[in-house]
């Protein structure tokens, strides 16, 4: 119980970090030019696809680069690829879920397993997850439809509440 | 004639290992001794010092990790991933310098592997087994003993590296699952638990017995705690110690962005060599040791700021590294092949960093460190690099090698493993 409390008042701090985070990203910004070409036409909440992938791109600097690094190519045995892989190009909602309740189970992909723990990015806003799945989307040699911030409202209202 | 041929081309071949090749045909005039096969890379791609030289004996194994030799000079080699059903693998050098798998068993893939006194052992990232050797070292039963059971392996530090001693203690790594004992595991701000309850089962150095079957967590002594994660351990047979290389805690930018810049976050905190007596202490997850203030410091999930120091009862590093370069082996060498200055001295293989970014990851080569009496004398140098095979690194899926495991043949070679291509590097020197 006292665990749960203690979790609670640390998810609030937690949030109004993320709220009180005015700042530009800390991280440099990433040099190698691996986003691929969007797909015209497809536009998405506050300013168009190419927008979304552009404050995406700041987001993953931010938050997922370090794990997931510049390329894309994750840390063998450790973290995840997120180049080519299904859970990236596949279902919106699984992939969300990742993002917003964080990964901590050994998983096999491609026939490499990895196992590092991803903690919850449930302070990020609806736009901050929509804008960097859309980047990842469309980044590394993925081509895939980008994230509606609607679509990620939707995923987190489904979710228990954060204890 | 040989041996000025040798000299010359092993003499070049530490400045840039290219160079040999483009050098070799100002040699035409010296006729090269018959078994010197011209390989694709000199020193499968390696750059080490004088007087050595190395050979790639085996590639493609998946993913080997420790190594143990036998005294016919057999490379056992523990595999992370399942061959053909098998986690071990025995290596026969031929004539012609390259390995052939003799033998394979052990259905359970994972890191450790050890021979002492007539047996050979290994572990999962659950268990420890052993098998019992024949009169030539060759395994003589493939059905194994267990000797210990349900060991935690949850998501971070599985891997369990093992070692016997003289006195035949089993010494056995239980690495911390968690990063820094956060409320929430690497979550941006999450403080530390209080009274980090992972250290009752995890973070330190366990000891079990050689004799006894199917040993819990019971049946062990936690014979040093507070250490984050351990892949490479040896003991020191000069003063007697259990020396351990421990790898520090990950991203202090990332979860604590107002404290360090990602500078800071690059080289801290230190990767520590510890000598580890019964009942040490070394700090995880309260402090952190950083080699640039020389100074144990508490960690921001508990109130440190990066400035202020704690841990007064914890024990001091023998030796310090840059953070995050992954030691994932650590040798003594007992030999006499290598130079005078390499005996009783460490090698450490470091597997490579991963949390360096936006600076270039590190790591990916073996060092030295001399020795005199149980202690380091000396700065650390790099022995072997190139394992890389790129000179600069931005995300390690870019380096071809990665080293891993290191094991000293009976006739004093080194051998270093590289899990990411599966190749098992040897070793020699062959002079000046």
């Amino acid at each position: 119980m006292k665990y749960f409390l203690a979790m609670g008042v640390l998810l609030l701090v937690g949030m109004q970090t993320a709220l009180a985070q005015t700042k530009p990203p800390a991280k440099a910004p990433i040099k190698s030019a691996t986003v691929t070409k969007p797909i015209p036409g497809k536009a998405t909440a506050a300013g168009g696809l190419v927008a979304s992938i552009s404050r995406g791109k700041a987001v993953y600097t931010q938050y997922c680069l370090t794990c997931h690094q510049v390329d894309g190519g994750g840390v063998p045995r450790m973290n995840p690829p997120l180049i080519g892989t299904d859970y990236v190009k596949g279902d919106n909602v699984r992939l969300i879920k990742v993002v917003l309740q964080g990964f901590s189970e050994k998983v096999e992909i491609e026939g490499d397993t990895y196992s590092n723990t991803m903690a919850p990015h449930n302070f990020l806003t609806d736009q901050q997850v929509a804008d960097v799945l859309t980047y990842i989307r469309n980044s590394f040699g993925n081509k895939v439809k980008g994230i509606q911030p609607a679509q990620v409202q939707q995923v987190r209202a489904s979710l228990p509440a954060a204890k | 004639m040989k041996s000025t041929f040798l000299r010359l081309l092993i003499g070049m071949a530490p400045v840039v290992s290219a160079c040999s090749l483009v050098a070799a045909p100002l040699h035409e005039g010296d006729k090269p001794a018959k078994n010197i096969v011209a390989p694709a890379e000199p020193n499968a791609g390696l750059k080490l010092p004088a007087g050595f030289t190395a050979s790639a004996i085996i590639e493609g194994l998946s993913r080997p990790r420790h190594l143990a030799v036998n005294k016919n000079g057999d490379v056992f080699v523990k595999l992370e991933k399942l061959r053909d059903g098998k986690g071990i693998v025995q290596l026969h050098l031929g004539a012609d310098g390259k390995a052939t798998i003799t033998r394979a068993f052990g259905n359970f893939p994972g890191t450790g592997i050890y021979i002492k006194k007539g047996f050979l052992y290994a572990s999962s990232d659950e268990e420890v087994f052993r098998f019992k050797l024949d009169n030539n070292d060759n395994v003589a039963d493939e059905t194994p003993e267990k000797l210990v059971t349900g060991l935690i392996s949850r998501n971070e530090h599985e891997a369990k590296a093992i070692l016997v001693d003289n006195a035949d203690r089993l010494f056995v790594n239980i690495g911390a699952f968690s990063n820094s004992c956060q409320e929430e595991d690497r979550k941006k701000g999450s403080m530390g638990q209080k009274g980090c309850p992972v250290l009752d089962s995890a973070a330190g150095i366990w000891q079990f017995k050689t004799d006894q079957a199917n040993q819990h967590y019971g049946d062990g002594i936690r014979y040093a705690t507070g250490l984050r994660n351990v892949v490479g351990m040896d003991f020191n047979y000069t003063d007697n110690e259990l020396f351990v290389m421990q790898h520090g805690r990950d991203q202090l930018h990332d979860l604590f962005p107002d404290l360090y810049t990602e500078q800071q976050s690059a080289v801290l905190p230190a990767e520590c060599m510890y000598m580890v007596k019964k009942g040490d202490n070394a700090g995880w997850p309260y402090i952190y040791y950083d080699e640039l203030q020389k100074k144990k410091i508490l960690a921001p999930e508990y109130g440190g700021d990066g400035k202020k120091t704690a841990g007064e009862n914890a024990i001091d590093p023998a030796i310090a590294f840059p953070g995050h370069l992954a030691p994932n082996g650590l040798l003594f060498y007992t030999g006499t092949q290598f130079p005078a200055k390499y005996r009783n001295g460490a090698f450490i293989a470091f597997h490579g960093s991963w949390n360096r970014a936006p600076e270039p990851q590190e790591g990916y080569y073996v060092v030295f460190v001399p020795f005199k009496d149980g202690k380091p004398t000396g700065q650390w140098e790099v022995f072997a690099n190139g394992f890389a095979g790129v000179d600069k690194i931005t995300s390690p899926g870019q380096a071809k090698h990665r080293p891993c495991g290191l094991a000293q043949g009976p006739d004093g070679s080194l051998f270093v493993s590289d899990d990411a291509k599966g190749t098992i590097y040897k070793i020699t020197y062959k002079g000046k």
